[in-house]
C-alpha cells in the first residue's frame, strides 16, 4: 500500500510538474513549438521535391533548385547550444549562451530568408547530462551544435556525435581531445597546447623572467592541460620553472601557502593557467602579502577586469594571451559590446565573444557554400548532410571568418583554429596590446 | 502451483519489474520508437538502480549511513575503464572485456571497501557518516593526481603529472589526473547492464532473507542485543559494507565504459548524496522503492528541460514536496484526498 | 613557519564561524542542516547588494544580512523541516539537501551566475608584528568567533530560553510536558544560526572576496567537517575543530603536497575520530541497553 502510494505520488508529482509548464514555460518555448511546426512542414515538402528531382546528387542541391534562386542561402537553421547553465560552472555556459542569441538574433535581422533558431541546454558541467543534453536536442531535430561550452562534456558529447554524423563547433573546450579523431567537431577557440607552448614561447622570447613559479588549478581538465603543454615546452626551451604548485576547485579560497612558495624560490613571474575567478584572489592575495611579481594568464583570465566590484588596480600589469578584448575599437567589437551591455548589463567576457563567434562561423560556412554550390536551402536537411556541408567548409583553406575573437580565422582539417594569440597587457584598468 | 513464502514472492516481483522494463524498452528501441533522450539514459538508469540497491544494503539494511559511496563507483569506473583499455588489443571480444572490467571494478573497490570499512564500521551514527564522507573525497583527491599509462612494458603510475609516467612514445595515457579518462571504448550495453542489476538483485535479495542477512539486520535493530546473542559484530557489518562497494564499483565500471571520457569529479559529494535520495525517498531498507525512485529520479531533470532556466529550481520543489508528502502523515491524508478527488474515486484511506 | 600558523588560523577562523551555525542547528534540532552553506551565501549576497548597489554604510548592512537570514531561517524551518518533525533523520537530512539546491538556483536566477567581487567590509590595517602580518579580515573573525562563542555558551546555560533549548534538544516530549513550546524554540534556534551565517557570510566572502551562487557549498561541507571535528554539538568544539581544520589544511599544503591537501585534511579527521570517535570536545553518549 505504502509502496503504491509512493509510486502514486512520484507520478503525480510528474503529472504535476508538466502541466504546470503551461503557467511558467517561458515565451521561449511557445515560439519554438510554433518554429517547430512550420519546420515540419518545409521538411514535408522540400523532401518531396527531392522526390521528384531525380538529377540531384543531394538533398542540399536539391533544396537548391527548389529554392530557385542561384547562390542564395534559404531556410529555417535548428542550431542546438550545450552548456553548463546552473551550476559553478554556469558563468561560461551562460556567457555562450548570451553572446550566441546576440549573433542570431542580428543574423535574423539581416537576412530575410535565412533563420537561425536556437535552443541552448544545460548539461551542469557533467559529462552525463551533456550527453542527456544532446539527445534532447537530437529529439529537438537540433541541425548543428554549438558546443560543449566546457572540456570534459565535450568529449563525451563529440564520441556521439562523430557516430551521429552532427557537426559540433565548440566555442571554448579547448583540449586537444576535443577534436582529436573526431573529424566533425572544429573548436573557435585557442587549443591547449597552442595556449600552454605559446605562453611560454612569448615569456622565453621576451625575456619576461628569470624564475617561472605555476599555479594551477588540479581538479581542472583546463586547467592541467594547458599546465602540461607549457611545462612541455618550457623544458624544451631550458626555462626556469622553480615552483609548482596546485589548488583543487574545494580549496579554491587560499592561496597563501601558494604565493609564499612561490615569494620564497624567487619567482619573478607566476604563470595562471586558470580562470579569472580564482585568479582574482591571488592577486589580491599577492598584493595583500606585499609580493610584486609579475602575473601571466590565459583567455581564461579574459574577464578579471569586469568582474562586478573587483579593483582592477590589482591587475595592473598583468599579461594575457587572449583572442578578444571587450575594449577594441573595431566596429564589430564596439556594437558587439554595447549591444551585449544592452540586454545584459555587463561586460561580455571571451566566452560571451566566442559563443557570439559561433553562430556567424557557421552562419558564414553555409553562405560560402551556398555561394560555390548554386544555393542551399537548409529546411528539413538532415544533421549528416549538414554536417558534411559544414566539415568541408570548415577544412576549406579558403574559407575564413572574421569574428570578434579574431580576424581571418581559417581551421585545419584537424578542427583547429588559427589565429594569432593577441599578448595584452592591463593597464590603468583596461588592456593594451604587446 | 506451489504456494510461495511472501519475501519469496516479493523477490520475483521485483525481478519481473527489471524484466519487464527491460523488454518494454528494448522493444520500443528496436522499433525506433524511443526519442534519442531516453534511449541515452537506459545505461545511467540501470547504473544508479544498481548504486541505489548497493546503497540500501548498507543504509537501510545494515543501518549505516555512508556519503561517500560514489567514492566506490569511482574506484571501480578508473580500474574498470584500465582494465578494459588496456586488454583493448588483446582481448577483441568487447562483451568479455566488459566482464573482466566490471569484475575488476568489484574487485578493486571490494578492497577499497574493506581498506575503508575496518575503521569506519567502528564508529556511529554521524560519526560513522562523516567519515565516510571524508574517503569519498580523498578518493576524489587522489583519483584527481593519479596518472596511469600503458605502454609495451606495461602500465605506468604517477603521481605528479603526466610529463612524469616515462612511456616511450606511442604508449596511451589511460588516466590523465583531472581529465579523468579519455577516449574509451563504449562496451556497455543495455542488455549487460540489465544483467547486473538482475545479479546485483539477487545477491541482495538471497542475501537479506538469508542467516547472515537476518544477523546484519538483527545488529541493526538493536546492536548491543545482537551482540549479547553471539553475533560477530563487525563481521556482519563488514559483509554489508564491502558487498555494496563492490557493486558500487561494478556500477561504476558499467557506467564509465558507457561515455567516451569519465572524470574524477563526477563522482563527488554531491553523486553520493544523489544516490541517498533514491534511497531515501524509495523507502529504507526497500528495494523495490529504491529500483523505481532511482528510475524515476534519473528520467526527472530530463523531462524538467521544457522549463529551462527554472528546471533545477523545480526539481529541488518537487523534491522537498515529495519528501514531505511521503513522511509528513497530515500532508499524506490531504494529499490522498485530493488524488481521489481528481480521480472522483472513493478515497482509499490512510496509507 | 609562523606565518603558516597565522595563516592556518585565519583560514580555521572562517572555518570555525560557519562550523558554530552547523553545531548550533545540530545540537538543538538534531539534524544536519546542509542548506547552511546556501544561507551563508544569501547572507554574503544580500550585504553586497546593500553596500554596493545601496551604498549603505557597514553595520547596517551586515545587520540587514542578518536580519534577511534570520526570517530566511524561519521560513526554511516552518515550510520544509516542521512537518518532518516526527519522520527519519535521513528524511530531513534530504530535505535539507533540496533546500539547498533550492537556495542555489534561487540565488541563479536573481544574481545571475556572474561571480560578484565582494567589498572588503573589515577596512582597518592590519596587525604587522616584526615580519608577521595578520590581516585585519582575519583579526575580526576570530574576535567574532570567540565572541559568538562565548554569547552563544552564556545563553544556552544561564536564559531561560536557552534553557528552552538544551531542554529540547535532551527530549523534546519531555520539555513539551514541562510547558516548553517545542515549535518556537527549534524555530529561535533556526533564527540564531541563520544569524551566525550572515556573519559568516559577510566574514568568508571579506576574506576571500568572490560570490557566486555555489561560494557555500563547500565552506559548507568543510565546517560541518569541522564541527564534527570537534565534536558536534559542542559549541567551543566547533571553533576549536574550525581553527585546527584550517591550520592542517595550510599545513598540509606547505610541508606535504598542495595536490593532496583534501586528502590530508580528511585523513587527518578520520585518524582523530578513530581516536576519539566523538570528536574533540564531544560526549560521551552511554548506550542504553
Amino acid at each position: 500500500m505504502k509502496r503504491k502510494l509512493l509510486a502514486i505520488l512520484l507520478s503525480t508529482a510528474m503529472i504535476c510538474s508538466l502541466t504546470a509548464c503551461g503557467g511558467t514555460g517561458s515565451t521561449g518555448n511557445t515560439t519554438d513549438s510554433t518554429n517547430d511546426s512550420t519546420a515540419d512542414n518545409t521538411v514535408e515538402e522540400n523532401t518531396a521535391d527531392a522526390g521528384t528531382d531525380a538529377g540531384a546528387d543531394n538533398t542540399a542541391d536539391a533544396g537548391a533548385e527548389n529554392a530557385g534562386e542561384g547562390g542564395s542561402l534559404t531556410g529555417t537553421l535548428k542550431l542546438g547550444i550545450i552548456g553548463p547553465l546552473t551550476g559553478g560552472a554556469a558563468l561560461y555556459g551562460n556567457a555562450v549562451d548570451h553572446g550566441a542569441q546576440i549573433a542570431v538574433e542580428e543574423i535574423n535581422a539581416v537576412s530575410s530568408d535565412f533563420k537561425i533558431e536556437l535552443n541552448a541546454q544545460d548539461d551542469e558541467h557533467d559529462a552525463e547530462k551533456s550527453v542527456n543534453a544532446y539527445n534532447n536536442l537530437k529529439d529537438w531535430s537540433a541541425q548543428a551544435i554549438i558546443g560543449c561550452v566546457t572540456t570534459t562534456p565535450c568529449v563525451a558529447v563529440a564520441s556521439e556525435a562523430y557516430a551521429d554524423r552532427m557537426f559540433m563547433l565548440t566555442p571554448s573546450a579547448s583540449a586537444t581531445s576535443v577534436t582529436e579523431g573526431n573529424d566533425n567537431v572544429f573548436q573557435l577557440c585557442f587549443s591547449d597546447p597552442n595556449q600552454g607552448s605559446a605562453s611560454a614561447q612569448y615569456i622565453d622570447d621576451n625575456g619576461l623572467a628569470e624564475n617561472i613559479a605555476i599555479i594551477y588549478n588540479n581538479s581542472d581538465a583546463y586547467s592541467t592541460g594547458i599546465y602540461q603543454t607549457f611545462q612541455a615546452k618550457a623544458d624544451e626551451l631550458g626555462m626556469n620553472v622553480v615552483s609548482v604548485t596546485t589548488f583543487t576547485d574545494d580549496t579554491a579560497n587560499d592561496f597563501s601557502v601558494q604565493l609564499t612558495e612561490a615569494q620564497n624560490a624567487e619567482a619573478d613571474l607566476i604563470f595562471l593557467p586558470i580562470y579569472y575567478t580564482p585568479a582574482s584572489l591571488i592577486m589580491q592575495q599577492a598584493a595583500s602579502m606585499d609580493y610584486e611579481v609579475e602575473m601571466f594568464g590565459v583567455d581564461g583570465m579574459d574577464g578579471i577586469l569586469s568582474l562586478e566590484g573587483f579593483d582592477t588596480s590589482l591587475a595592473e600589469g598583468v599579461m594575457l594571451l587572449t583572442p578578444f578584448s571587450a575594449d577594441a575599437t573595431d566596429d564589430l567589437t564596439s556594437s558587439f559590446v554595447s549591444k551585449f551591455e544592452g540586454a545584459h548589463s555587463e561586460t561580455p567576457s571571451q566566452f560571451a565573444a566566442d559563443g557570439y563567434d559561433c553562430p556567424y562561423a557557421i552562419y558564414e560556412a553555409l553562405k560560402y557554400y551556398a555561394d560555390n554550390n548554386g544555393g542551399l536551402n537548409v529546411d528539413g536537411m538532415s544533421y549528416e548532410d549538414i554536417c558534411d556541408i559544414l566539415v568541408s567548409v570548415f577544412s576549406d583553406s579558403n574559407f575564413s571568418v572574421d569574428g570578434v575573437t579574431g580576424e581571418g580565422m581559417t581551421w585545419t582539417a584537424a578542427g583547429e583554429v588559427n589565429k594569432a594569440p593577441k599578448a595584452v597587457v592591463i593597464e590603468d584598468g583596461v588592456y593594451v596590446g604587446l | 502451483m506451489k504456494k510461495l513464502s511472501k519475501s519469496s514472492r516479493s523477490s520475483f516481483v521485483n525481478y519481473a519489474i527489471v524484466i519487464i522494463f527491460y523488454i518494454i524498452f528494448q522493444t520500443l528501441v528496436s522499433a525506433g520508437k524511443l526519442s534519442s533522450s531516453l534511449s541515452g539514459q537506459l545505461i545511467p538508469i540501470c547504473t544508479y538502480v544498481i548504486m541505489a540497491l548497493a546503497l540500501n544494503l548498507v543504509v537501510g539494511i545494515s543501518g549505516e549511513l555512508s556519503l561517500g559511496h560514489a567514492g566506490f563507483m569511482s574506484v571501480g569506473a578508473f580500474s574498470g575503464v584500465v582494465v578494459a583499455t588496456a586488454l583493448q588489443d588483446v582481448i577483441t571480444l568487447s562483451p568479455l572485456r566488459l566482464i573482466l572490467a566490471i569484475i575488476t571494478g568489484a574487485v578493486i573497490a571490494a578492497i577499497a571497501g574493506t581498506i575503508i570499512g575496518v575503521p569506519v564500521l567502528r564508529l556511529q551514527g554521524d560519526y560513522l557518516a562523516i567519515v565516510t564522507l571524508a574517503f569519498g573525497e580523498i578518493i576524489k583527491n587522489v583519483m584527481n593526481c593519479l596518472y596511469i599509462g600503458a605502454d609495451s612494458h606495461g602500465l605506468h603510475f604517477s603521481m605528479k603529472d603526466g610529463n612524469s609516467l616515462n612511456m616511450e612514445t606511442g604508449g596511451t595515457v589511460i588516466i590523465n589526473g583531472p581529465m579523468g579518462a579519455l577516449g574509451i571504448k563504449k562496451i556497455s550495453t543495455f542488455l549487460s547492464a540489465i544483467i547486473l542489476v538482475l545479479i546485483v538483485l539477487f545477491i541482495i535479495q538471497n542475501l537479506v532473507n538469508s542467516r547472515a542477512g537476518r544477523a546484519i539486520k538483527a545488529i541493526r535493530d538493536n546492536r548491543i542485543a545482537a551482540e549479547s546473542c553471539g553475533l560477530n559484530i563487525m563481521k556482519y557489518k563488514m559483509m554489508a559494507f564491502v558487498l555494496s562497494a563492490a557493486m558500487a564499483g561494478a556500477a561504476g565500471a558499467l557506467y564509465a565504459l558507457n561515455y567516451s571520457t569519465v572524470v574524477p569529479k563526477k563522482f563527488d559529494f554531491n553523486t553520493s548524496i544523489l544516490i541517498l535520495v533514491f534511497v531515501v525517498l524509495g523507502g529504507i531498507g526497500n528495494l523495490r522503492g529504491s529500483i523505481i525512485a532511482a528510475a524515476i529520479l534519473t528520467v526527472l531533470p530530463e523531462l524538467l528541460r521544457q522549463f529551462q532556466d527554472y528546471r533545477m529550481l523545480v526539481y529541488a520543489i518537487v523534491l522537498i514536496l515529495v519528501m514531505i508528502i511521503t513522511n509528513n502523515s497530515k500532508a499524506k491524508e490531504v494529499f490522498g484526498k485530493t488524488l481521489a478527488k481528481i480521480f472522483k474515486r472513493p478515497a482509499k484511506g490512510q496509507a | 613557519m609562523l606565518n603558516y600558523l597565522i595563516n592556518g588560523i585565519s583560514l580555521g577562523s572562517v572555518y570555525a564561524i560557519i562550523a558554530l551555525g552547523y553545531t548550533m542547528v545540530y545540537g538543538i534540532a538534531k539534524m544536519l542542516n546542509f542548506a547552511h552553506g546556501d544561507v551563508i551565501m544569501i547572507g554574503g549576497y544580500v550585504a553586497f547588494c546593500t553596500t554596493s548597489y545601496l551604498g549603505w554604510p557597514v553595520i547596517p548592512s551586515v545587520l540587514v544580512s542578518i536580519f534577511v537570514c534570520m526570517v530566511l531561517g524561519i521560513v526554511i524551518e516552518r515550510l520544509a523541516y516542521k512537518p518532518l518533525r516526527s519522520a527519519t533523520s535521513l528524511a530531513v537530512l534530504i530535505t535539507a539537501i533540496g533546500v539547498s539546491y533550492f537556495l542555489q538556483n534561487i540565488a541563479l536566477l536573481i544574481w545571475t551566475s556572474n561571480p560578484k567581487a565582494f567589498p572588503n567590509m573589515v577596512t582597518l590595517p592590519s596587525l604587522v608584528i616584526g615580519s608577521l602580518q595578520i590581516s585585519s579580515v582575519a583579526l575580526v573573525t576570530i574576535i567574532a568567533n570567540i565572541v559568538i562563542m562565548i554569547v552563544l555558551t552564556l545563553f544556552t546555560s544561564k536564559t531561560k530560553m536557552g534553557k528552552a533549548m538544551r531542554a529540547v534538544s535532551e527530549d523534546k516530549d519531555a520539555a513539551r510536558l514541562m510547558g516548553i513550546n517545542v515549535d518556537a524554540t527549534i524555530s529561535l534556534t533556526f533564527a540564531i544560526g541563520s544569524g551566525l551565517a550572515a556573519i559568516a557570510g559577510v566574514l568568508l566572502c571579506s576574506a576571500y572576496p568572490t560570490l557566486m551562487p555555489t561560494t557555500g557549498a563547500m565552506p559548507g561541507i568543510k565546517a560541518f567537517t569541522a564541527a564534527v571535528f570537534g565534536g558536534i554539538g559542542s559549541i567551543p568544539g566547533a571553533m576549536l575543530g574550525g581553527i585546527l581544520l584550517g591550520i592542517i589544511e595550510i599545513f598540509g599544503k606547505a610541508y606535504i603536497s598542495t595536490q593532496l591537501s583534501d586528502a590530508i585534511v580528511f585523513s587527518v579527521l578520520i585518524l582523530i575520530l578513530l581516536v576519539k570517535p566523538t570528536g574533540l570536545l564531544g560526549k560521551k553518549i552511554n548506550e542504553k541497553v
